[in-house]
């Protein structure tokens, strides 16, 4: 990643799976600028930026476009072109992410969606402005777009569309040679991941049915990540990449797996 | 102080970046140790690795001072 630049957006905390992907991009010499939305995160997010050697820290709400187009715009005039950009951002209000999903109202419906799958095309638009001869955009996923997990409710449909804004972007951004990738990365313990219902229930389910045996680390989503970040992934586009110890092949539990209940985990 | 106690204390200055002694039993994390929304459930998240227990969201909601941590740890744990 030497000689490459590029924004992750999204790092709540060294938790954070973004932060995984940051720190391999930042140990193979690629530049990073980070964003950030409010001042509580700002504070999370400065000391990690500057452990990686980070100039470049911003606002940015994805929910208001020019507070998009002021961090961009920032990004454009301190480097004049980017790389690469990381999606790591998410929202549906929590009091969602349990019960059913057919009681989800309009408002949490719209705002999901807008905050989880339409600041992706949002930002993608703004950061292939500023790329110039290809280029890589990377956003993160989850099965529960694919199929039913438990309590992810809005945030599944949300991913979705997500998955889908994957195919027509990297369609549409195709001939200027740049790669619109997803991770669906298997359930890892983050800020975010703390909004969902029996959240200890799931990673112990993944952890004993999925081939690997275990559950997925941010180390190795990071790897992951920068492989489609890199050259090395040239000819990869549009791809949903599954980084789940291989939970997304699974057809019904493994018979050696213990049963486990949400109550007793 | 019990050992539980000595560690969640550790932990609380760690993870807010305060003195000691501002850790009494009595301080609430938002109002008397400057935490906001966001430390909160990362303290919670850092006790249930430290101890090895599950804090609901229920549980976590209503733990608002040191001694509430310490309390519902204690409880899990059998102490």
């Amino acid at each position: 990643m030497q000689g490459k630049r590029g924004v992750i957006m999204g790092v709540a905390n060294d938790r954070s799976i973004a932060w995984g992907i940051a720190q391999a991009v930042a140990a193979q010499g690629g530049e990073i600028a980070f964003t950030y939305q409010g001042e509580a995160l700002e504070k999370r997010v400065r000391p990690l930026a500057e452990s990686v050697g980070s100039r470049l820290v911003l606002p940015c709400d994805v929910a208001d476009d020019a507070s998009m187009d002021e961090a961009f715009a920032a990004i454009g005039k301190a480097w004049g072109k980017i790389d690469f950009l990381v999606h790591a951002i998410g929202y549906a209000d929590k009091q969602f992410l349990r019960g059913r999903y057919l009681d989800t109202p309009r408002a949490a419906f719209l705002q999901a969606m807008d905050i989880s799958c339409f600041s992706f095309v949002a930002v993608g638009q703004r950061a292939a402005a500023l790329m110039e001869g290809g280029g890589s955009l990377l956003t993160l996923s989850y099965l529960g777009a694919e199929r039913v997990t438990p309590h992810y409710n809005v945030m599944g449909v949300a991913k979705a569309a997500l998955e889908a804004s994957v195919r027509y972007m990297a369609t549409d951004l195709g001939e200027r040679g740049i790669r619109v990738n997803a991770i669906s990365a298997g359930p890892i313990k983050t800020l975010a991941a703390s909004g969902i219902g029996d959240f200890r229930y799931i990673l112990k389910w993944n952890q004993y049915n999925s081939p690997l045996r275990r559950n997925v680390t941010i180390e190795e989503v990071g790897g992951s990540g920068l492989y489609l970040l890199s050259d090395l992934a040239q000819g990869v586009t549009g791809e949903i990449h599954h980084v789940d110890s291989g939970y997304h092949i699974v057809g019904m539990k493994n018979p050696d797996a213990p049963d486990i209940t949400v109550e007793k985990g | 102080m019990s050992d539980t106690a000595e560690k969640v204390k550790k932990i609380v200055v760690e993870h807010l970046g305060v003195e000691e002694a501002k850790v009494t039993p009595e301080a609430s994390f938002i109002d008397d140790l400057g935490a906001d929304s966001l430390d909160t459930v990362e303290l919670v998240m850092a006790f249930e690795e430290a101890f090895g227990v599950e804090i609901p969201d229920d549980a976590a909601e209503k733990i608002t001072t040191v001694k509430d941590a310490i309390e519902y740890i204690e409880k899990q744990k059998g102490e």
